[in-house]
């Protein structure tokens, strides 16, 4: 089955204004960088956008809030950004903050047809307000639900034309949960090849889970923290 | 002297077993690596995908997909392993991780833990620290023992928002090795030429103290 789109152009038709998006990477690390761009275009606005970071001022998400084109972000950690905090503080942005293991588990369940899990993390905190516990095993867990999108946009390393992914290292992170919680999943990969070349057993992400797929045009992959040691 | 953050770091790492597979917090808690002692072999895992971390690349051989969950470049060791979000968080939450180093802002005498948000000031959300404590069987708390304005975050009762409950049982900070247990402080060991007073004085939640106090050896 193939799921090549030209280019991000078309990878991203259909994405409006008010839709709830998952977008892949731990901090610029494995972000869709190509469609961040191609959202920035198309102008769409009142984003509700999922995604463990918030990029930082001028690259990643942070590119959307500029454009105060999110109305709402579901998060782990939003340091690290002084545009995201400034919204925030002044209520123009929503942000639901969600423990990290929390975010993947949600999402995993959302593309695996789980509606609901309870976890121990947060019970007691402020992130357990509201929520039902329960006691298991002589422990209380929370229980929390599962995330779904409109669109989940990930990036991988390699992918072939039936959308099969492979990430490389740590850009892995969110992509493949994100890949299976999305109603419309967009890959953008930096090596797109024919069906029969990644090797079944090393595939990460299975096509099934991805409904388009398309080479990115550049990849800057800026680093956040760039830390090395004198040889 | 009270000990500095490397102090602080070299003295955990003496509670490291061989075996272990250890996640490292950002901060003091980073440091730890530095200080393995030779004669133990253990993994450490990054919850953002990453078991058997390795240090820092050379200058110019950094990959900007190649990071740990402080977003800094590393390098993977020989038998390392990359893995999504999700099989991270259930290493962590399903206990196969035998510890957990982290930081914090205030930590109290049931084992109460705040370290991710100061109302109206500090806003960056909690990454996978709840995760963290409210699975880990082992939990270290690298800290100092007061802020810069000399009081004590060794507490009664938390005054910030709660990042998890009852979970810590061991503190270390630049002034000494601290157990919880029974709802109260028990002081452990004392940092070179710190006196049990100078602790006392630093410590507002309650102090058990025994009648002889070890200096740790660093």
């Amino acid at each position: 089955m193939n799921k090549v789109v030209n280019n991000v152009e078309d990878a991203c038709k259909g994405i409006e204004s008010g839709m709830t998006l998952m977008l892949g990477g731990f901090g610029l690390c494995g972000i869709p960088e190509n469609s961040i761009a191609q959202l920035v275009k198309m102008g769409v606005k009142d984003l509700t956008c999922i995604s463990n970071n918030a990029g930082v001022d001028d690259f990643g998400l942070g590119l959307l809030l500029q454009g105060k084109q999110i109305k709402k972000m579901v998060s782990s950690y939003v340091g690290e950004n002084d545009e995201f905090e400034r919204q925030m503080l002044s209520g123009e942005l929503e942000v639901d903050l969600i423990p990290q293991g929390s975010l993947a588990e949600r999402c995993r369940a959302g593309g695996a047809g789980i509606p609901a899990f309870f976890t121990p993390a947060g019970y007691g905190t402020e992130v357990a307000e509201g929520k039902e516990v329960r006691e298991f095993n002589g422990k209380p867990h929370i229980l929390e639900t599962a995330l779904t999108a409109d669109f989940a946009i990930v990036k991988a390393w390699k992918g072939d034309t039936e959308g099969n992914l492979v990430f490389k290292a740590t850009a892995r992170n969110f992509n493949p949960m994100m890949a299976m919680a999305g109603k419309i999943t967009i890959a953008e990969v930096e090596e797109l090849v024919p069906a029969g070349e990644l090797d079944p057993n090393e595939i990460h992400t299975p096509g099934i889970f991805v409904q388009r797929i398309f080479k990115g045009e550049t990849f800057e992959k800026r680093i956040e923290q760039r830390t090395v040691r004198q040889k | 002297m009270a000990l500095d953050k490397t102090g602080i770091a070299k003295r955990i790492a003496q509670e490291l077993q061989d075996g272990w597979y250890v996640n490292l917090g950002i901060g003091i808690p980073t440091l730890v690596a530095n200080y393995i002692p030779e004669d133990i072999e253990v993994e450490f895992q990054s919850e953002n995908g990453i078991l058997g971390m390795g240090p820092f690349p050379f200058e110019g051989e950094e990959d900007a997909d190649l990071i740990n969950a402080g977003k800094q470049t590393i390098t993977a060791r020989p038998g390392a392993v990359f893995f999504d979000s999700a099989t991270s968080f259930a290493m962590i939450r399903g206990q196969h991780v035998q510890l957990t180093v982290l930081g914090a802002m205030e930590v109290a005498q049931n084992g109460d833990i705040a370290n991710w948000k100061i109302p109206g000031k500090m806003v960056k959300g909690m990454g996978g620290a709840m995760d963290l404590v409210a699975s880990a069987e082992n939990i270290i708390v690298a800290m100092m023992h007061t802020n810069k304005a000399g009081e004590s975050k060794i507490l009664k009762e938390c005054s910030l928002p709660l990042t998890g409950v009852g979970c810590v049982k061991k503190v270390v900070t630049n002034l000494a090795v601290l157990e919880i247990k029974d709802g109260q402080f028990h002081l452990v060991e004392r940092a070179p030429g710190v006196s049990v007073e100078e602790i006392i004085a630093a410590t507002e939640g309650d102090l058990v103290v025994p009648d002889n106090v070890p200096e740790m050896n660093i």
